[in-house]
């Protein structure tokens, strides 16, 4: 899976499934099990499709179809990249998962 | 359109050294020997999951830990550096499908998920991927008798 169309390009992996989300989002949004099974049903469609190595499979979901602006600011200057506790931007940090806390 | 994530971090991190992006001309290629549907599949993650209980992840880790298939996720724990997890903090499964892949291997789509998921965290070394982690995690895949494996970076 890659939503970096560019770094996957580079690395030429066998076998690739694009998809245009913001990244850290590669198998879909948050909470939306509708929307995971269906890109991985798509996913699964590469084994199949793709028959020579360094290809990509570009998937067409759209994050947002009414606002596209992320595509032109994300992980841009100033975005904030990191988890969303502080320690995380100071370096290595161990989180727990928010179902873990009870959240 | 995609982000020019190359030149985005080129651009994010001027004050650095530039980072020496993995640049491969030609791609390993094994064919899919059956359907899916006959498959066992494994998932693999850059995610830093590791289950409660195992040690987490360090700095420059390249160890992986092995998630066994029935991990219930609120037992996951991330340790990563360098991601934007808060999705993945409130919902694994939009980086770590685990839920969706035992539906899926329940529905037959996959004949099989492998025992265990396999996670890692980031090294910023393509040497140390390929020479230090990589052999371990092809054992443990080869010792599970896996067809296929999902990858999915973060």
């Amino acid at each position: 899976m890659s939503s970096a169309w560019d770094v996957t390009h580079a690395v030429r992996p066998p076998r690739a499934v694009f998809v245009n989300f913001p990244l850290n989002h590669e198998t879909g949004k948050p909470n939306d099990p509708a929307l995971q099974r269906s890109i991985l049903l798509d996913a699964f469609r590469a084994f199949e499709t793709l028959w020579a190595p360094g290809q990509v499979l570009t998937l067409p979901y759209v994050w947002d179809p009414a606002d596209r602006s992320w595509e032109d600011t994300d992980f841009g200057p100033g975005v904030e990249l990191y988890g969303v506790g502080a320690s995380m931007q100071q370096g290595f940090g161990e989180r727990t998962l928010g179902r873990a806390r009870g959240a | 359109m995609p982000i020019a994530y190359i030149q985005r971090t080129r651009e994010r991190y001027a004050q650095y050294p530039p980072y020496k992006w993995t640049l491969n001309t030609d791609a390993p290629w094994t064919p899919l020997a059956k359907p899916l549907r006959d498959c066992r599949l494994a998932l693999l993650s850059s995610g830093g999951f590791y289950v409660e209980g195992q040690p987490p992840f360090a700095e420059g880790d390249v160890s992986h830990r092995l998630i066994p298939k029935a991990t219930p996720l609120r037992e996951l724990r991330i340790y990563h550096h360098g991601y934007r997890d808060a999705d993945a903090d409130r919902d694994p499964n939009c980086v770590f499908p685990l839920d969706r892949l035992r539906e899926l291997e329940a529905a037959g789509v996959i004949g099989a998920l492998a025992e265990s998921a396999v996670s890692f965290v980031v090294t910023y070394s393509a040497r140390r991927d390929v020479h230090e982690r990589a052999p371990g995690i092809v054992a443990d895949l080869k010792r599970m008798a896996v067809d296929a494996a999902l990858c999915v970076p973060v």
